[in-house]
């Protein structure tokens, strides 16, 4: 993504796995998301999916998106020893949040 | 979908003929071989040609075979065997670092009964050192286990020199030849083998058999314990239609095997030397000489070998990440981590195992995608950003 208005990088120490997200912001929602993730296919998917789930979304309502509503997202869910370790995308997203608070303040 | 299989040390394709062979056994021949009527001695005669076919393949004698239900019993059988048939002659045992867990799960398990158990380092190839296998026997080694080729990177050991040296020392030599066989010519007397294990399923016969030389003479302790089957040593009725399409499929094997180790040698070569030249950051574990011929197994910088065989599998083409039995699980391989590769490098792992029913035209297919395939793997992979400032694109 060009310009983000906010970075967030979050990993798993454990595996190894690393996602970073890139956000947009328009009048406090959510108007662009990507992301770039090191990590499982499950590591991955949820990246994806917790992308789309947030997207269009107010702040607000966007960092209350937690790991367990990403898994349910799934048709199948997802096994339960992946859910830990695999969905990382909602910590990067909080801390991409604050990055772009922080870039507002100064 | 035209499919692609390059799993082949994860297990492969039954053999048309192999099916042929075993099906009989199944609803026309269904007598235990015990038996003593015409339906009985007709699966006694077919267990004992299949046990001569496979004796023949490895230069053994048909009465040194037992056969068992895969490569795992096999190794247990061998292990266990012989460490709790010759306890009173030492408690010490030599095997590798690179392993399969059916050997080396079975060393630990001994470790709690009371044995002593050496795990030997490997060089950055694979390679075990014969020399520190030397200096590793104590007059209290009663067995050596080194496989004869390594599943993953495909590392073939030097048994021959390994096995005489056990035996100069008075130990037992049993080796892993479950990847081998049909791939390395192997001959049990000329290579100091004393016990090698063997899985049907590897060479195009039935999964659940397997079989273990075991050589005349060689005291061995059963695991398993009932009505005496295979000579005492492994009891339960004989699974006759699989062990018919061992004896076929070792057959078979053997009949093609240096056509066939010449062309996956061929295929093997192209997809090394054509996936090294088209995509950057990548690299070949395992030695170039002193390969098997069905084996590559690469790393690729900055992605994760999960996301790649799912990628691959999308494109119609089956490869793994590490060996069949931990690539559902994200802990790093052991035999990467004994060749001294980084946790963060053996992530990106690749293999590619070949048999005799592939062809060129596959690994050609193969080399067509794999750069795509890498490429946008990097482009999502957080890692690209860590790449060289020199690389471009980066």
């Amino acid at each position: 993504m060009r310009d983000p208005d906010g970075v967030g990088k979050a990993s798993n120490d454990a595996d190894g796995d690393v996602v970073v997200i890139y956000i947009k912001v328009k009048e406090e929602r959510i108007v662009d998301i990507s992301f770039q993730t090191f990590g499982c296919a499950a590591a991955i998917a949820s990246s994806s999916m917790f992308s789309e789930m947030v997207k269009g979304k107010s702040i607000e309502d966007a960092v209350k998106v937690d790991k367990r509503m990403v898994a349910d997202a799934f048709d199948e869910g997802m096994p339960s020893n992946k859910v830990e370790c695999s969905i990382i995308a909602p910590d990067a997203f909080i801390a991409a949040v604050s990055d772009y608070r922080q870039k507002r303040i100064h | 979908m035209q499919r692609i299989y390059f799993d082949n040390s994860a297990t492969t394709c039954l053999d048309p003929k192999v099916l042929e062979a075993m099906r009989p056994y199944f609803d026309q021949w269904y007598g235990n071989a015990s038996s003593l009527h015409a339906l009985g001695r007709e699966s006694y005669n077919a267990l004992d040609e299949a046990r001569r076919k496979t004796a023949k393949a490895i230069g053994a004698q048909a009465r040194e075979i037992i056969f068992t239900s895969g490569g795992t019993e096999s190794d247990n059988l061998a292990i266990q065997g012989a460490a709790f048939a010759n306890s009173s002659k030492g408690n010490h045992i030599i095997t590798s670092t690179i392993e399969h867990h059916a050997v080396l799960n079975t060393c630990r398990f001994l470790e709690g009964q009371g044995f002593k158990v050496t795990y030997l380092a490997v060089d950055p190839h694979g390679k075990v050192d014969p020399e520190s296998l030397k200096k590793a026997m104590t007059k209290s080694t009663i067995l050596v286990s080194i496989m004869t080729a390594n599943n993953e990177i495909g590392t073939i050991q030097d048994v021959r020199e390994l096995g005489g040296i056990a035996h100069d020392a008075g130990a037992l030599f049993h080796t892993d030849a479950v990847q081998s066989i049909g791939k390395v010519p192997l001959d049990v007397t000329r290579e100091n083998i004393d016990l090698l294990a063997m899985s049907a399923h590897k060479f195009h016969g039935p999964k659940g058999v397997g079989a273990l030389f075991v050589r005349k003479g060689t005291n061995l302790r059963p695991v398993v314990y009932g009505g005496g089957q295979e000579r005492g040593l492994r009891s339960s009725t004989e699974n006759v239609p699989g062990i018919v399409g061992l004896g076929k499929a070792i057959e078979l094997s053997m009949a093609e095997m240096t056509e066939s180790v010449e062309k996956m040698t061929s295929i093997r070569d192209r997809i090394i030397q054509g996936t090294l030249s088209s995509v950057d950051d990548c690299n070949l574990n395992g030695p170039l000489e002193g390969r098997l011929c069905n084996n590559a197994n690469f790393r690729f910088d900055y992605i994760e070998g999960e996301a790649l065989v799912l990628s691959l599998d999308l494109k119609g083409i089956a490869a793994s990440t590490g060996s069949a039995c931990s690539s559902r699980d994200s802990e790093t391989s052991h035999v990467l981590k004994a060749i001294g590769v980084r946790n963060e490098h053996a992530r990106g792992t690749l293999r590619v195992s070949l048999s005799r029913m592939n062809a060129m035209d596959e690994a050609d297919e193969f080399l067509g995608v794999i750069p795509e395939v890498i490429a946008r793997l990097r482009a999502i992979s957080p890692m690209s950003m860590l790449k060289k400032p020199s690389s471009p694109g980066g």
